[in-house]
């Protein structure tokens, strides 16, 4: 039996531009070899201008997608605002922790703008609650280590929305390419402030 | 059927009252008296070598009219909430609001229970928020002093009232304890709007001046204030981003200073 966190398959990444953040997900849900669906987005959004990206199990994505989407909703309540992309992270990492010895399997990955102070804010969780803050970018999902080797390639400091959409798609979509679980069409958030902007990439069907 | 309302002190009388919070009112009338004022500070007059002014977090402190053990008892568990219920989830201090609630939730629960009597004590909350709306340029020029009028939204500082009931009141300036009510008259014609820090303390200490009894001096008056970051308070230096507490209190030199200008 492989690892949990390699049974459903799917890939993740975020990456920082100048004034934005962008994230981006693959669409495949499979068991082992078997594809089951090519309509299985990992990213989602607990503020106008946060989102969260979860790889992994897919069980663990739809428990923690749901249970930070209550967590988030409470806190809106509560404090009459929406949550920074700061305190989300702070946020996820204590309800992973809380499982620190029957963790979620899932690798989070955090993209958003800060509304207060207007900077671009990414990082990336291990299942434990671990933030790993980065200035560049942040990769998951069983594509990982193919993405890291985009990222490195196609990534440069302070690029603009359009220019930042391009990068993540190609680093993304030339990832999972040579990845058997991951793929099947992409989909692409390229937020600014006041704007977020989703994309839909067909990518390869086989 | 004399028995009938004993079997718990937390029951309903016929006539719609909790008589056990009546009786935990008249225990913060009689205390001594505590006022506060927005823009600034907590002040009190104090029991000798007893401090009555806590700091909760370093943007939030508090003090009490009432019995002075349930206070303490209170502050105890106001730092604890605000650890548990914030700081270990979101790895920030929770805003004023926030640990007002919170604590109002602890109080509420005492007059709800069974086995306990409701905590004899009003409290005054104060305390300084960030704020979370982008701060705009024309705010930070020489025409308005600042935008932040206090709350989570805006930032600033907030002052609340809560109450053995568990309720709680946001104000600009108000008292509790002996004489509460004709202090909060004398505030009432002295407060005016956008006051700066120190003209608050001045009236504050103006107001307890005319309605407490006694000599005010550094030994029987306590100050607390809201003011700019106190990074002389951090205990280290060199850090980047690190912000002293804005929330603290005066010591007995600086309140002697304050009372020979009065």
């Amino acid at each position: 039996m492989g690892s949990p966190f390699d049974i459903n398959g799917g890939a993740c990444v975020a990456m920082v531009g100048k004034d934005c953040v962008a994230i981006a997900c693959d669409l495949r849900l499979g068991m082992q070899a078997l594809t089951i669906s090519n309509n299985f987005p990992k990213v989602f959004n607990y503020a106008p201008s946060t989102y969260l990206g979860l790889t992994g199990l897919a069980t663990d994505v739809n428990t923690v997608s749901d249970l930070l989407r209550y967590k988030v909703n409470m806190y809106r309540l509560r404090e009459e605002r929406n949550i920074a992309p700061q305190t989300l992270a702070n946020l996820v990492s204590s309800s992973l922790y809380e499982k620190r010895f029957g963790p979620f399997f899932v690798s989070p990955v955090l993209a958003g703008i800060n509304e207060t102070t207007g900077k671009p804010f990414i990082c990336g969780f291990d299942s434990i609650g671990c933030i790993d803050f980065a200035k560049d970018f942040i990769v998951s999902g069983t594509a990982s280590e193919q993405l890291f080797g985009t990222c490195e390639g196609l990534w440069e400091p302070d690029m603009e929305p359009e220019d930042l959409f391009e990068t993540i798609s190609q680093a993304l979509l030339a990832a999972v390419d040579r990845d058997a679980l991951s793929g099947w069409g992409a989909q692409v958030w390229i937020i600014e402030k006041d704007k977020v902007t989703q994309r839909l990439l067909k990518g390869r069907q086989d | 059927m004399a028995d009938r309302y004993s079997f718990s002190l937390t029951t309903f009388s016929p006539s719609g009252k909790l008589v056990q919070i009546e009786y935990a009112l008249n225990a913060v009338n009689q205390g001594v008296t505590a006022l506060g004022i927005k823009e600034v500070l907590i002040s009190t007059y104090r029991s000798p070598s007893l401090s009555k002014i806590s700091l909760v977090t370093p943007d939030i402190g508090m003090v009490y009219a009432g019995m002075g053990p349930d206070y303490r008892v209170l502050v105890d568990k106001a730092r604890k909430v605000s650890h548990t219920g914030y700081k270990r989830i979101y790895n920030e201090y929770p805003p004023t609001r926030i640990l007002v609630q919170d604590v109002a939730r602890v109080v509420q629960e005492a007059t709800q229970s069974g086995g306990v009597r409701p905590y004899g004590v009003s409290l005054l909350i104060a305390g300084w928020d960030e704020g979370v709306e982008p701060q705009s340029e024309e705010a930070s020029t020489e025409e308005k002093p600042t935008t932040k009028t206090g709350g989570i939204l805006k930032g600033g500082p907030s002052l609340y009232q809560v109450d053995p009931s568990g309720s709680y009141y946001p104000w600009k300036a108000t008292a509790i304890g002996k004489h509460a009510t004709s202090a909060k008259t004398f505030l009432e014609k002295r407060y005016t709007e956008g006051l700066e820090l120190e003209d608050a303390i001045h009236i504050a200490l103006l107001t307890l001046k005319e309605t407490i009894e006694g000599e005010m001096n550094g030994d029987t008056i306590e100050i607390g204030i809201v003011g700019p970051p106190a990074d002389h308070l951090l205990g280290f230096e060199g850090v980047e981003g690190a912000q002293g507490p804005r929330f603290r209190t005066l010591t007995k030199e600086q309140i002697e200073d304050y009372l020979t200008n009065l």
